[in-house]
Parts: C-alpha cells; structure tokens; sequence
C-alpha cells in the first residue's frame, strides 16, 4: 500500500517537474518562460521530497527530515533567482509580448539623469583629491546633454 | 542586550535549521546549534542592519498556511496554461505600489508574489515605492494587484510593522 502511495508521489513529482520545464519550450517570450521553472517545479520537487521523506523514515533507521530543508531554501533561492533575472530582462529591454511597465514620468527620468550625472562627478572629484577645480566646468556642461540623448533613446 | 544577542529570533532559528540537517535532538547537537546560532548573527551583523520583531505570531501562521494552499494551487495553475495554447496567454505588467517599508517584508512579499499563481515579481523601483509584477495571464491588472494587496501584504505589515 504504501509502495503504491509512494510511486504516485513520485510519478506527480515527476510530471510537475517534467511540465514546468515544458514550459521553457512551448512559451513565447522571456518573461512568460519564467514561470515555468519557479512554479510547476516547486510542487514537483516538493512531492518528491515528501516521497524521500516517507520512504527513509520507514526504512527504520530513524527520521529522514533534511528534504524539509531543501524545500524551505528551493522556496527561498526560486523565487529570487527569477527576480534577478526578471531584472536583468527588464533592465536590457528585453521583447516582451506584454506592454512593457512605465517606470516614472518623464520630469522625474531627466531629474534621476541629472541626479545620476552630478553624483558620477562627485565621485570624479573626490577622486582626484588635488582639487582641480576646472574639471568641474564640462562636467555641468555635459548634464543637459546627456539627459536629452537618454529621454530620445527612449 | 543588543549587542550580544542582536537578532533573537535568528538565534533559534539558526539552531533548528542545524538540528534538521543533521536529524537528531541529542544534547551536544542542541548546544552546538544554539552556540552557531549565536555567533552566526554576530560576526554577520553587517548584513542585517534592522531588527526583526514579529507581532503576531498567529496571523504569520495563519500567513503560511494560506500561502502553502496558493502555491499548491498555483502549480496546477501554471501547469494547465503551459498545456493550454501559449498563443491564447495575454501576459500583463503591474505597478503594485506597496505599503511596506521594511526590507524583510518587501523581500517576503516579492517572494510570496512569485510563488503563487500566475504572477512574478520582477523589479523593485530605486525608491522602494512600487514593485513591477509580471502576470501569465491576466486581462485585468488592476483588480489582481487588488488581490495581492489585501491577501499578502496586509497580513505581512500586521507581522513586520505595526499598524
């Protein structure tokens, strides 16, 4: 009987598992891919795990419990994982099928540049500690530019 | 106080995670993974600048089951799209805006997110202020961002944060 109990968890570990990377081959664009593997996976392996569980703990050679762990880091490593590709994607502005978010407003896009830009020179002038106080000058120069090539790229 | 036990739910936690891994509850294994669990967070203080205090422990309980229950039934979920024709999916970005300040709770939040039926969470705004959810297949954003709010992030700022 509890062989019987034991296969089925297996075999739907198995199919989960075999769904989720399924989903790398039939989905269409990056983002939708990602789900595949950081959900259909989670209960694939976990019914698995359960399976290892039962199946060592009953062997009489005490309980078997450190499948909960690897359940507990696949809940905690999945999911960031898939964010920071997810970031990366969105980040390099990746094809997506979906429309793709708007981020902030455009005011608030020229004020991060301009910010982003003077923050970049701060950094150059505690670098040079000498105080050159000329390089200064084409750094505020290049500011305006910079934010108006980067709002027509987008 | 502070200082010799910065993070006191870490400490037991630390221990149990030891005692699992190595199966057993004899003495010397209790210790040792008390003793892990109090050095640990010490010489690691610089990674985790905020304490963590738990609230109510039984909404967090109350926070898990349901969130086991959404994860199983997102499994079945993601797996009759991904069988279903991939041509039919119309997949959706959303702005969530959170509420949630702590890093802990953010963190949890976009964990839960990923987890649980059709929805990833995918960036963080710089200024903490939005999180961009990308769903499998949703045709009205709006009322799934509803969802989120009130089924995963209310019970988790009533844990982390008080209200």
């Amino acid at each position: 009987m509890l062989d019987y109990f034991l296969s089925f968890l297996i075999l739907t570990g198995a199919i989960f598992t075999f769904i989720g990377s399924l989903g790398l081959v039939r989905l269409k664009d990056f983002y939708t891919r990602l789900h595949g593997p950081t959900k259909a996976t989670t209960l694939g392996v976990g019914s698995l795990l359960i399976a290892s569980v039962i199946f060592f703990s009953t062997r009489g050679t005490g309980v078997s419990l450190h499948e909960l762990l690897i359940t507990l880091f696949l809940f905690i490593t999945a999911p960031v994982s898939a964010h920071m590709l997810a970031k990366a994607a969105l980040h390099l502005n990746l094809d997506s099928l979906a429309k793709m978010p708007v981020e902030k407003a455009p005011e608030e896009k020229v004020k991060k540049v301009k910010k982003e830009v003077e923050e970049k020179t701060d950094e150059i002038q505690t670098d040079e500690k000498a105080a050159h106080v000329s390089s200064e000058e084409p750094a505020k120069e290049s500011t305006p530019q910079n934010s108006n090539e980067k709002l027509a790229d987008s | 106080m502070t200082r010799l036990l910065p993070h006191p739910i870490l400490t037991p936690a630390l221990a149990g995670v030891w005692l699992l891994m190595n199966s057993t509850i004899e003495p010397g294994h209790i210790l040792l993974g008390l003793l892990l669990g109090w050095m640990i967070p010490i010489l690691t203080i610089r990674f985790w600048p905020e304490t963590v205090r738990i609230h109510k422990p039984w909404v967090l309980l109350r926070y898990i089951s349901v969130l086991l229950f959404d994860i199983v039934m997102a499994n079945f979920t993601v797996a009759r799209l991904i069988l279903g024709n991939p041509d039919r999916l119309k997949p959706a970005f959303a702005r969530l805006p959170l509420d949630l300040t702590s890093d802990l709770a953010i963190s949890l939040l976009a964990n839960s997110i990923t987890l649980t039926p059709g929805t990833l969470s995918a960036k963080l705004s710089e200024d903490r202020k939005f999180l961009i959810v990308h769903a499998l297949n949703e045709t009205d954003p709006e009322a799934m961002v509803a969802t989120i709010k009130k089924r995963y992030e209310r019970p988790l700022k009533e844990v982390f944060e008080t209200c």
